[in-house]
């Protein structure tokens, strides 16, 4: 599948941001008091995933042939999973921007803790309806199975973590210390699930050929079909589109670079700041923001790599031989 | 809304003969025609004449060779549009209500007037069916000819690729209804549908090339090889009468010196050379 920039920019940072909003969710409903020096991090927190989220919506408008339409597709979330996203990511600025501003008031009581229950709920479910919408393509096999909705949701609650260990050490050394050791955990996580995606794609057995795309497989028993002409002189938009495929080499290459950025290096350094103590400090900032850095660029290519090595079936009727 | 009907009255649908399509890309060129006047928008080309040509098509001819042991390689053209499928993946995905299959008839179709553009549907459908028209934003795809199929001031109210069809290889009715002309050619021939595996439902349904028999292999002398000029099974020509006049002189003029080429019908034939 061709990969777009805008769509990957989108899921890579919304994905970033709904992830910190999920465990500024949980944290409020934990009753945890942003109190103190704590209080401005959390508010600054949510302002800057909500700026992420944002962000990740007006660049996605930017692959629409309308854009100035985009508002249609909050119409039809009882059958289509591209406009419950967008109805949900709206949805949920809504306990967003509450709990903002009750942190502002130094609010945390029983009305609070249940909006960081919507919050936590309505981030997980926006990013799960994301990462749907590529699930249920049954013409993109690669993306037909339950781990393409379980990376997205592990690598959005990881590399939430890691941006709020990030801004949140600052204010609170400790408090970015516990949350260094929840990011690293959750890269652990959701480096398994990314393997398990990997894994399961190179060992899943090819549904169709071009001899059951074109029917001609009934007239050649043990035989071959084959592409004698294309419709067309010249590429056409759906070969363009659809037809995109990485080299396998490059794709070997790019993924030790996913598994470099976005897991390994910032899970280092994560632990590292966790086993330092909470010491805060001019190190331990730099470390989390290096960290963090590095985790959106590892998050930038795997989503490149999901778009680019992922196979339609319509390069079937093209000369591909199965998909 | 873009939920799928439960079930359609009829469904409307094309049945394309493999065994008769010559590839002349006459529906292609026909179906570009009609639905580039017919709409709002042309169907639109982005660099017509220059190096890279592309354009928005609702109908392709793809060109396979099929290859089996001990058989002869052949060449089968398939022509491919939107099947128009019961499960129409396209639809439920449509996050404006653009895209939509009708109750009444089972055709599915996009409102250019709602289309975003977010490509999703042609992400959805496998089997390439909607193009992107990168001129007016929103996605392109066969309407089975709506404006035609319904309308009584034609003479002939088909889809402009059934009725352009030279070698009538195309051929539009109810599927739904097993006394159609449609359904019958499905049951005599075998019609099928392409990658059922795809869980689609497609409407359209294909028809396969007939067998044929293995073409003798060469050197050998078999009933219409290694023979001699007039042994094909087709009729000599009849020899064109003598002129008279300045263009009988004239032929005779010519053909002085060679010889005279044998008169009257297939009986006269030398055989057994």
């Amino acid at each position: 599948m061709h990969p777009a920039y805008s769509i990957i920019f989108f899921t890579a940072a919304s994905g970033a941001g709904y992830g910190i909003m999920f465990l500024l969710g949980l944290a409020a409903a934990a009753g945890a008091a942003p109190s103190g020096s704590g209080g401005p991090a959390f508010v600054l927190a949510l302002v800057f995933a909500l700026v992420l989220a944002g962000a990740g919506f007006v660049s996605s408008a930017f692959h629409l042939g309308r854009p100035e339409r985009a508002l249609r597709a909050f119409s039809q979330w009882r059958t289509s999973w591209l406009s419950r996203e967008a109805c949900l990511a709206a949805a949920t600025c809504v306990p967003a921007v509450g709990l903002g501003a009750g942190w502002w008031m130094g609010e945390t009581g029983g009305a609070w803790r249940t909006l960081g229950v919507a919050l936590a709920a309505g981030a997980v479910a926006t990013v799960y309806s994301t990462a749907m919408i590529y699930r249920s393509l049954a013409a993109v096999p690669r993306w037909a199975t339950g781990w393409t909705p379980a990376g997205y949701l592990g690598l959005a609650g990881a590399s939430g973590a890691v941006w709020l260990a990030c801004l949140a050490s600052p204010f609170d050394p400790e408090a970015g210390r516990g949350l260094a050791g929840v990011a690293a955990a959750l890269l652990v996580l959701a480096g398994a699930v990314k393997g398990g995606y990997w894994r399961a794609a190179g060992r899943r057995p090819a549904e169709s050929t071009i001899g059951s795309a074109t029917g001609l497989d009934r007239i050649a028993p043990g035989g071959r079909v084959h592409v004698l002409d294309p419709p067309h002189s010249e590429p056409n938009w759906l070969q363009r589109e659809m037809g995109y495929r990485v080299a396998r080499r490059h794709a070997r290459r790019l993924r030790a670079v996913v598994w470099g950025l976005a897991f390994l290096l910032p899970g280092l350094l994560c632990l590292a700041v966790w086993f330092a103590g909470g010491r805060g400090g001019a190190g331990t900032s730099a470390a989390l923001a290096l960290a963090a850095a590095s985790t959106s660029a590892g998050v930038l290519i795997e989503r490149w790599l999901f778009f680019a090595e992922a196979e339609h079936k319509t390069a079937l009727y093209y000369g591909r031989e199965r998909v | 809304m873009t939920a799928l009907p439960r079930s359609t009255r009829r469904r409307l649908g094309l049945v394309i003969d493999l065994d008769t399509c010559v590839g002349c890309h006459a529906c292609v060129v026909h179906c570009k025609e009609w639905n580039t006047g017919g709409y709002p928008a042309p169907l639109s080309d982005a660099d017509p004449y220059g190096a890279d040509p592309s354009g928005t098509w609702l109908n392709r001819v793809h060109s396979y060779e099929v290859e089996a042991p001990g058989r002869t390689p052949r060449v089968v053209h398939f022509p491919k549009s939107c099947l128009h499928c019961e499960d129409a993946p396209c639809v439920t995905v449509c996050p404006t209500g653009a895209s939509y299959k009708r109750e009444e008839d089972g055709i599915v179709l996009v409102d250019e007037d709602l289309c975003i553009g977010c490509k999703l549907c042609a992400w959805a459908c496998p089997y390439g069916a909607r193009e992107f028209d990168g001129a007016t934003g929103v996605m392109k795809k066969c309407t089975l000819c709506i404006d035609r199929i319904y309308n009584d001031h034609l003479a002939d109210p088909a889809p402009a690729c059934v009725s352009t069809c030279p070698a009538r290889a195309r051929h539009f009715g109810d599927l739904a209804d097993p006394g159609s002309e449609v359904s019958r050619l499905v049951a005599e021939r075998g019609g099928y549908e392409l990658m059922p595996e795809t869980g689609c439902r497609p409407t359209n349904r294909y028809l396969p090339p007939r067998t044929r028999e293995p073409a003798p292999i060469e050197g050998e002398a078999g009933p219409r090889g290694g023979g001699g000029e007039g042994q094909g099974s087709a009729p000599a020509l009849a020899d064109a009468p003598a002129e008279g006049g300045f263009l009988g002189w004239i032929d005779r003029l010519l053909s002085s010196g060679a010889p005279e080429p044998p008169r009257g019908g297939p009986s006269e034939r030398p055989e057994g050379r």
